[in-house]
Parts: C-alpha cells; sequence; structure tokens
C-alpha cells in the first residue's frame, strides 16, 4: 500500500506532464488535471519546432555530449590502462593527483575554467563545454579499477608472442573493458545530457543552447500561456534519455553504484 | 557493490621480471604516451584551476582590467557580508533535510520493493522509481514549478479538495525551501534507492537464515542485522549526498531566483551572482575556496564518526 503510493508519487509529476503536454495550451492549466490523454493533441509538438529552436538546442545537445562521451571514453580507456598495468616512473605520484581531485566540486574551479575558456576564444561555443570536459579524473579512476581485475599473464604471453605494448592493449585489454567503457559513457551522458551549470556561464546565444539550458529559457520568454509546448520540449528532452535505459539499465545501475566514487 | 572498486592494495606487485634496461624505457615511453592525453585535460582544467581559484582568492578581479592583490580582503569582506552567510547556513540546512529524507526514504522503498515476492513486480517498482533521475534538473525545476504553483498548480488543487488549498508554496520562505527539498528528494531518492537495493541483495544468505532459524521476525532483522550490514553503503550515501546537495543550484536557480528574499539562495548561487552577474572573479573565488573547505569538513566530520556506526565486514 504504502509502496504503491510512494510510486504514484513518483510517477504522477511524469505523468501530468507528459498528458498535459498532449493538451491543447489552453487547457493546460485547467484543474482537474487530466491524467488520461484521451484527445491527445500532438500541436505543442509541432510548436516546439516552429515556435522555438528545440531542434537546434537538440542537434546541440547531441553534439556536446557525443564528443564528451567519446573522448573521454579514449583519455579514460587509456590513462586507465597505463596506471593499471604499466610501470613507469611517477606513476603513484600522478595517480594520487588525480584523485585529489576527485574531492573538488566543479563550483570551485568554475571561475577559472571560464577564464581559460574566454582565452581560448571558445565562449559561447559547444567547444567551451566540451574541451574542458574531455579529460576526467573519475573516469580514469574507474578505468583503472577494471584494468586492475585483468590478469597480467594474457598481456605477457601476447609480449613474448611478439605483439607490440599497443597491440597488448588494443587487441587483448581494451576488448576485455567494454563493460566499464559502456558504465563510463553511460555515466557521462546522463550528467553532460543533463547539465545546466556550464552551459548557463559559458554559452549566450540561443542558437547555441543545449536542451536544459534552451528549455529553461523557454519558460521564461512564453509565460504560462504556452505551458504545455514548454511540456513538449521537456518530454523530447527525456526520450534519449528514457531510450538508452531501456536498453542499457545494467549500465545505469552500474554506473551509479561505481558513481558513489566520485 | 560500492566496496568492490574502492582502492585495492596495489595490484600484484610481482617482482619485476629481469629485463634489459632498454626494454623497461621502452615500457615507460609507453606508459606516459598513454596518459598523456588525461594529464593534459585534467592538467589543464582541473587541477590548474583548483590552484588558480585559490591565487585568484587574494586578487580583486572584474576581468577587464588588470587583476589587483589584496591580500586576505576577500575573506574578510566574507566574514562580514551577511548574504553570502545567510548563504552557507540555508545550504547546510537545505543539504542537511535532503540527505536525511533521502536516506529515510530511499531505505524505506528498497526494503518495500524487496518484500515483493514476484521478480516482475519488483522490476517495475525499480524502473518507476529510477525515472525522475533520467529527467534533467532543468527540466523536473520547470514541471514541478507549474506543479507547485499557488493558483493554478495541481497540488494546491488536490489540497483545496480537502480544504487547504492555498499553500503559498513559492511565494514564502518557509514553503519555498520545503518545495526546493520536496524537489530534489523526489528526483534524487532513486539514486539511494538504486545504492542501497544493491547492498541489500548482496548480503549474505546464510546470516539471515540463521537469523530466521533463531526467530528473529523482520523488524529485528532489519534493524539488527540488515542495517549493520549495509551500513557501509549509507555511508557512502550520506557523504556522497551531502557532498552533492552542498552544490545545489539548479531546482532554487529555475524555480524561485534563491528568494523569495533570500530564503532559497544557495552558496552556489552566490558564487555565480559575484562572478558572473557582479564580475566579482576574486571574491566569488574566495566564495568558492570557503565551500570547498566547508565541504572537506563536512565529509572529514562524517569520517570521524563513522568509526562509531559504520560496521565493515
Amino acid at each position: 500500500m504504502v509502496i504503491v503510493i510512494a510510486a504514484m508519487a513518483a510517477f504522477g509529476p511524469l505523468l501530468w506532464t507528459l498528458t498535459t503536454s498532449l493538451r491543447t495550451p489552453a487547457e493546460a492549466f485547467t484543474n482537474p488535471p487530466q491524467w488520461l490523454p484521451l484527445h491527445p493533441d500532438f500541436g505543442n509538438y509541432a510548436a516546439v519546432f516552429s515556435q522555438i529552436p528545440l531542434g537546434t538546442f537538440f542537434v546541440n545537445s547531441v553534439v556536446v555530449t557525443g564528443l564528451i562521451v567519446v573522448g573521454q571514453l579514449v583519455t579514460c580507456t587509456l590513462s586507465g590502462y597505463a596506471f593499471a598495468m604499466i610501470r613507469f616512473k611517477g606513476r603513484g605520484v600522478i595517480f594520487a593527483l588525480f584523485l585529489a581531485t576527485m574531492m573538488v566540486p566543479l563550483q570551485t574551479i568554475i571561475i577559472p575554467v571560464f577564464v581559460i575558456v574566454k582565452v581560448l576564444g571558445i565562449t559561447d561555443s559547444p567547444l567551451s563545454l566540451v574541451i574542458p570536459a574531455l579529460g576526467s579524473a573519475f573516469g580514469t579512476f574507474l578505468m583503472r579499477q577494471y584494468f586492475l581485475q585483468m590478469p597480467r599473464e594474457l598481456g605477457e604471453a601476447g609480449r613474448i608472442d611478439g605483439a607490440s605494448q599497443w597491440q597488448v592493449f588494443r587487441l587483448i585489454y581494451a576488448r576485455m573493458a567494454t563493460p566499464a567503457m559502456a558504465t563510463l559513457a553511460i555515466l557521462n551522458f546522463s550528467s553532460f545530457w543533463s547539465e545546466f551549470y556550464r552551459p548557463l556561464i559559458f554559452l549566450q546565444s540561443q542558437g547555441k543552447f543545449t536542451l536544459p539550458l534552451g528549455l529553461v529559457g523557454l519558460q521564461g520568454n512564453l509565460g504560462t500561456g504556452s505551458i504545455s509546448v514548454v511540456l513538449a520540449g521537456v518530454i523530447l528532452a527525456l526520450i534519449p534519455s528514457v531510450v538508452l535505459f531501456v536498453v542499457a539499465q545494467r549500465y545505469f545501475i552500474e554506473g551509479i553504484t561505481a558513481g558513489s566514487f566520485r | 557493490m560500492t566496496t568492490q572498486l574502492a582502492v585495492r592494495p596495489r595490484a600484484r606487485a610481482a617482482a619485476p621480471p629481469k629485463r634489459s634496461k632498454k626494454a623497461r624505457r621502452g615500457e615507460a615511453v609507453f606508459g606516459y604516451a598513454m596518459i598523456a592525453l588525461s594529464v593534459v585535460f585534467v592538467g589543464v582544467f582541473t587541477f590548474l584551476p583548483i590552484l588558480a581559484s585559490l591565487g585568484l582568492s587574494f586578487f580583486s578581479w572584474d576581468i577587464l582590467s588588470r587583476p589587483k592583490f589584496v591580500g586576505l580582503q576577500n575573506y574578510g569582506r566574507l566574514l562580514h557580508d551577511g548574504p553570502v552567510l545567510h548563504s552557507f547556513v540555508t545550504t547546510i540546512v537545505l543539504a542537511i533535510v535532503i540527505v536525511v529524507l533521502q536516506i529515510v526514504i530511499g531505505l524505506g522503498l528498497a526494503v518495500l520493493v524487496q518484500q515483493r515476492r514476484h521478480k516482475a513486480t519488483q522490476t517495475v517498482f525499480r524502473t518507476v522509481f529510477y525515472l525522475p533521475l533520467l529527467a534533467s534538473t532543468a527540466s523536473v525545476a520547470i514541471f514541478m514549478g507549474y506543479l507547485f504553483d499557488q493558483k493554478f498548480g495541481v497540488i494546491n488543487y488536490y489540497l483545496g479538495l480537502v480544504g487547504s488549498g492555498d499553500v503559498p508554496w513559492l511565494t514564502s520562505s518557509f514553503g519555498a525551501s520545503v518545495t526546493i527539498v520536496l524537489v530534489t528528494v523526489w528526483q534524487q531518492v532513486g539514486f539511494t534507492f538504486v545504492l542501497i537495493s544493491a547492498a541489500l541483495t548482496s548480503l549474505p544468505r546464510d546470516i539471515l537464515e540463521a537469523a530466521a532459524v533463531d526467530g528473529a521476525g523482520p523488524i529485528r532483522t532489519l534493524a539488527r542485522i540488515k542495517l549493520p550490514l549495509i551500513s557501509p553503503t549509507l555511508f557512502f550515501a550520506t557523504v556522497v549526498g551531502l557532498i552533492n546537495a552542498m552544490q545545489l543550484f539548479d531546482q532554487p536557480f529555475i524555480m524561485t531566483k534563491g528568494g523569495p528574499g533570500s530564503a532559497t539562495t544557495t552558496t552556489v548561487m552566490v558564487i555565480y551572482q559575484s562572478a558572473f552577474n557582479n564580475l566579482q572573479f576574486g571574491y566569488g573565488s574566495a566564495i568558492s575556496i570557503v565551500l570547498l573547505l566547508l565541504i572537506l569538513l563536512v565529509t572529514g566530520i562524517q569520517f570521524a564518526a563513522s568509526r562509531k556506526v559504520v560496521f565493515y565486514q
């Protein structure tokens, strides 16, 4: 009983958002709310593309999130492997410095990062969000932990058979690391697809906005008159996350349990 | 689940095989090449900014003219800046309430879901409690703003049916704080729920069976056996939850603009205003350094306190 009420409380606001996005703007705020979309009106979904550049926000979000996800997969897999498997001078110290930065919140570094972004001349561009996020101490840590569990003998055997160090990494260990890479990718997708704080600071022109920032701006511009249009945008922004969750649920859960070390 | 990722003892520190100097140097070069990208990006965009932030906090700088060294003035000013001090209190109070609710509700839900016999029912509930996490905080703040609207919102409509339908959710100081807490907990509780569920499902069966054989009821088993066993997870959820909650920004920024007055102005909002609205980069840095120290302090206190209550197997 208690759990059913809890489930309703968790699901209710999302359901209201969905059904209200399917009502005409004039009816949007009429109470009692309509919980089932009996006469769905898809006009709002057309309106989010005609009245506001939702398509542009969407593309911007895809570009930013996609580049960060791919970029971190490369940088973190390479460095995670090196910290786990390769002996070199200074490895311990450098890794300790990485760990130390994990404790520091984004707010403490945002001002200098903003200055660097300005110096690089990439303010108000998707690059201002992408470039500072291409490396990650946490991602490196996550990948290293995964590589540490792998048997060293495989690589040694490969070396004896004449494989280069790169081939040992690329053909043996990197292939075994795909679950950890999937977790890292999902984790990054969730945080950067939803990100609001950095876009708010780094982006100025509406044409560059990502979805969360664009939707919030839209809410301010249209006022209460067209809330169903705004809500249609909210639903559209949510769809990629839900689809990804359906196909890769395991990695979302893994990401949370691993993410608790962030 | 969580402990799997804890830092392990140095992996198999087997005696290095006897190899030529050249081979070892080759390996080292390969190592440096592999970490190069990460070192550059983490170095330039995380490590350097930490030092820069600390350095900037001793300067007065509007980003346009040349920075001026002011020593500890920013910190001195901070100590007498009412709104900033108030934001620290707001941040800590909101964070504590949010985290306590998150843990209690997340634990409750995890226990209730685990009692369900059918796997399918469990999956449905798990998915439902996870769903809010899939939306961005900005999206959530948008639709919750409509739901909590004093005049037209659905919540006051239903409260009106039972006779108290004019709650100033977003327009009174207390109401706004409560709303921010509710909205944040609503979205984030899936996080603690998933963590605690994972811990509960991985409890050793023999201990639970032994308890059942000894005649321990469900409540006793939960309080005396399950809770102590998952205390490391509860501890992590608290630490991570507090670190995140002390950086609260999106919800108050979008839903209340920090108001009414300064009732829901968090420290991160103050940093944002000082630096990016008022162009006081030095002062903003000083506040951000104090926030960092506060987060480290709170985390340190938790680690110290955990020795008494957290039970590691």
